[in-house]
C-alpha cells in the first residue's frame, strides 16, 4: 500500500490533527505515503467561483507534480475539497483531449505538463478499499465497545463521482466503526450538506444546516469526519447554534483516522485528540473506560489462557 | 433596486449576452422537472429556485438571474447533478454563474467575490493559503468593522490551539504569478 500524498492546505493549519491522524493511523496499519514535492492549493470553492482556467490549472499542476515523482500515480487525499478538485481533472481529461490541452497551455508558464496518468483516491476510499475492516479487526489492540459512532461522509467525496460508495445512502464507514467495536448510530444525515463555506459569508444559512445535522447526532457519543470543512463546521459553532436553538446539541466531533488511531493503540496526543474543538469530557471518559474495560478483558483472557496452558 | 443594479452591469442582452451562451449550453436540455429543487438543501434560503434560475438563463433573463442571490447559495453538495434525469451538470453551471458574477465585480455579490478573491489572492502569493493572512484581506476588502468579531471567538480557539500560524501578512515571491497570469490571458480564448 504505496501513495503519494496530497494533505492541502487546511492539513497544515486548521486541520492539523487530521494530517498527524491520517499520517500515524495509515503507517499503523501498513501504508507508505511520500508528500508530493512542491504541493499547492488545489483552488478549493474559490477557484471554482472566480476563474474557470484556475478551477482547472490549480489541480493539475499538483498532478502534473504527482506524475514527475516516479513510482506509484496513485494519490490520497483526506480533504474531500481537495479530492473532488483533483479527482474533476483526472476525470474530465479522460473524456475531453481539448480539454487537456487547454490545461497544458495554462502549466506551460511554470513548465509543467500533465498526462493524465493518476488516481487520485480519497482517504475513506483506501480505508474503507485498500485497509478494510478485517485488517482493522486483525490489528485492533483494543475495543470502542459500548461507543456510539455517527458516520458523517458530508458530500464531494461521494458526489458527483460515486467512485466506492452509494451517493445517495452512503454506509462504507458501517463496517469500519463496527470493526473498532463501536456501535453505528443510524441516522439519514451521514450524505447531507454542512454548508461548506456558508459559515463565512451566509452564515445563517450554514447553522441551519449545521443545526439539523447536530439534533440527528443525539443519542451518539461522536460523530466522525472525512473532511476538514465538513469538520470544522459540525465542531466550531456548536454553542451558538445551541443557543439559538434553544436545545444543547453539544456533541464530540472527531476524524476518522483519529478514531481508528485509538483503536490500533496510538495514544490520544499520537492522534492529535487535543486539537480538536470539541472534545467533550464524557466522551473522553467514555473513551478510556471503553478502552480500558477492553485492555482487562484481554489480559483476563490471556491469563485464562495461560493458566489452562499450564494445567495441562 | 433595478436602476441600481443596471448601474453596475448593463444587462442589456447586447452586452454580455455571449457570456450565458457557456451556462445555456450546460441547462440546454432542461425539462423544468424540479428535481434539483427538489433536492437542493440551500433551497429555503432562496429567492428563486434552482429550476426557475435554469428558465431564465434559457430565456436570457440576465437581470433576474445575477439579481438573485440562488447561484451564490449553491454549496457544492451534487445532489442536483447526481439527481438530474437528464444528466445535466448543474452544479457547475451554477459555478460559472458564480464566475460571471465574479468577472463583472456585481456589488450585489460582493461579499462572496471578495471572500473567494482574498482565499486566492493567498494562494498566489504563497502556493498554499495561509487562513490568517487570507482572512485579514477578506477583512480589509470589506471595510466593515464588525465582520471580524463574527470570527473573533473561533480565531481565537484555533490560536489556543496552534492552529493559526501567526504569519505576518507578506507579498511573498508571488509563488503563483505566473500560472495566475497565464490562466486569466487564457481565461479570453473560448
Amino acid at each position: 500500500m504505496k501513495y503519494l500524498y496530497y494533505p492541502g492546505c487546511s492539513l497544515e493549519g486548521s486541520a492539523r490533527e487530521y494530517d498527524r491522524s491520517t499520517r500515524v493511523f495509515l503507517t499503523a496499519a501498513g501504508a507508505e505515503l511520500t508528500e508530493i514535492e512542491g504541493w499547492t492549493c488545489c483552488g478549493a470553492s474559490a477557484a471554482e467561483a472566480t476563474s474557470r482556467n484556475l478551477a482547472l490549472a490549480l489541480p493539475a499542476r499538483n498532478l502534473a507534480l504527482a506524475e514527475k515523482m516516479g513510482g506509484t500515480k496513485e494519490i490520497l487525499v483526506p480533504c474531500s475539497a481537495c479530492y473532488l478538485n483533483l479527482k474533476a481533472v483526472e476525470e474530465k481529461v479522460k473524456r475531453d483531449a481539448a480539454l487537456l490541452d487547454r490545461i497544458n497551455d495554462i502549466l506551460a508558464a511554470e513548465g509543467l505538463h500533465f498526462a493524465g496518468r493518476v488516481r487520485v483516491r480519497h482517504l475513506l476510499e483506501v480505508i474503507v478499499r485498500d485497509i478494510g475492516p478485517d485488517l482493522i479487526s486483525k490489528k485492533t489492540t483494543r475495543s470502542l465497545a459500548g461507543l456510539s459512532i455517527a458516520p458523517y461522509y458530508g458530500c464531494q467525496c461521494l458526489r458527483p463521482y460515486a467512485i466506492f460508495d452509494d451517493p445517495e445512502a452512503p454506509q462504507s464507514m458501517a463496517p469500519i466503526i463496527e470493526a473498532s467495536g463501536a456501535a453505528v448510530h443510524h441516522w439519514d444525515m451521514g450524505g447531507k450538506c454542512c454548508g461548506a463555506a456558508h459559515m463565512n459569508t451566509k452564515m445563517a444559512v450554514g447553522m441551519e444546516l449545521v443545526r439539523s445535522i447536530l439534533s440527528r447526532a443525539r443519542g451518539a457519543d461522536a460523530v466522525v469526519t472525512v473532511c476538514p470543512m465538513c469538520q470544522m463546521n459540525l465542531e466550531a459553532y456548536q454553542d451558538k447554534i445551541s443557543k439559538l436553538s434553544g436545545e444543547n446539541l453539544t456533541v464530540t466531533v472527531l476524524y476518522l483516522p483519529q478514531l481508528l488511531g485509538l483503536v490500533l493503540g496510538l495514544s490520544e496526543q499520537e492522534v492529535g485528540l487535543d486539537l480538536n474543538l470539541a472534545v467533550t469530557a464524557g466522551f473522553k471518559e467514555k473513551l478510556r473506560e471503553s478502552l480500558d474495560t477492553a485492555a482487562w478483558r484481554r489480559s483476563n483472557r490471556l491469563d485464562n489462557h495461560r493458566r489452562m496452558a499450564a494445567d495441562v | 433596486m433595478t436602476t441600481k443594479v443596471k448601474e453596475e452591469i448593463d444587462f442589456s442582452d447586447a452586452a454580455g449576452s455571449d457570456d450565458l451562451t457557456p451556462v445555456r449550453e450546460m441547462v440546454q436540455a432542461c425539462i423544468q422537472c424540479g428535481t434539483c429543487t427538489g433536492s437542493c438543501p440551500n433551497e429555503f434560503a432562496m429567492d428563486v429556485t434552482p429550476r426557475r434560475l435554469w428558465r431564465l438563463v434559457l430565456t436570457g433573463q440576465r437581470e433576474e438571474i445575477f439579481q438573485s442571490q440562488t447561484f451564490t447559495l449553491c454549496s457544492a453538495c451534487y445532489y442536483c447533478t447526481l439527481r438530474c434525469p437528464r444528466g445535466l451538470p448543474l452544479t457547475e453551471a451554477m459555478g460559472a454563474l458564480k464566475q460571471l458574477a465574479a468577472r463583472e465585480g456585481l456589488t450585489r455579490h460582493r461579499q462572496s467575490i471578495l471572500f473567494y478573491k482574498s482565499f486566492l489572492e493567498s494562494v498566489r502569493r504563497h502556493g498554499r493559503v495561509r487562513e490568517m493572512e487570507f482572512m485579514t484581506l477578506y477583512f480589509n476588502a470589506m471595510k466593515n468593522p464588525l465582520l471580524p468579531l463574527r470570527f473573533a471567538a473561533l480565531g481565537v480557539k484555533l490560536m489556543l490551539k496552534g492552529k493559526l500560524p501567526l504569519q505576518i501578512p507578506s507579498k511573498g515571491g508571488g509563488a503563483l504569478a505566473a500560472l495566475f497570469r497565464q490562466a486569466a490571458e487564457l481565461e479570453e480564448v473560448p
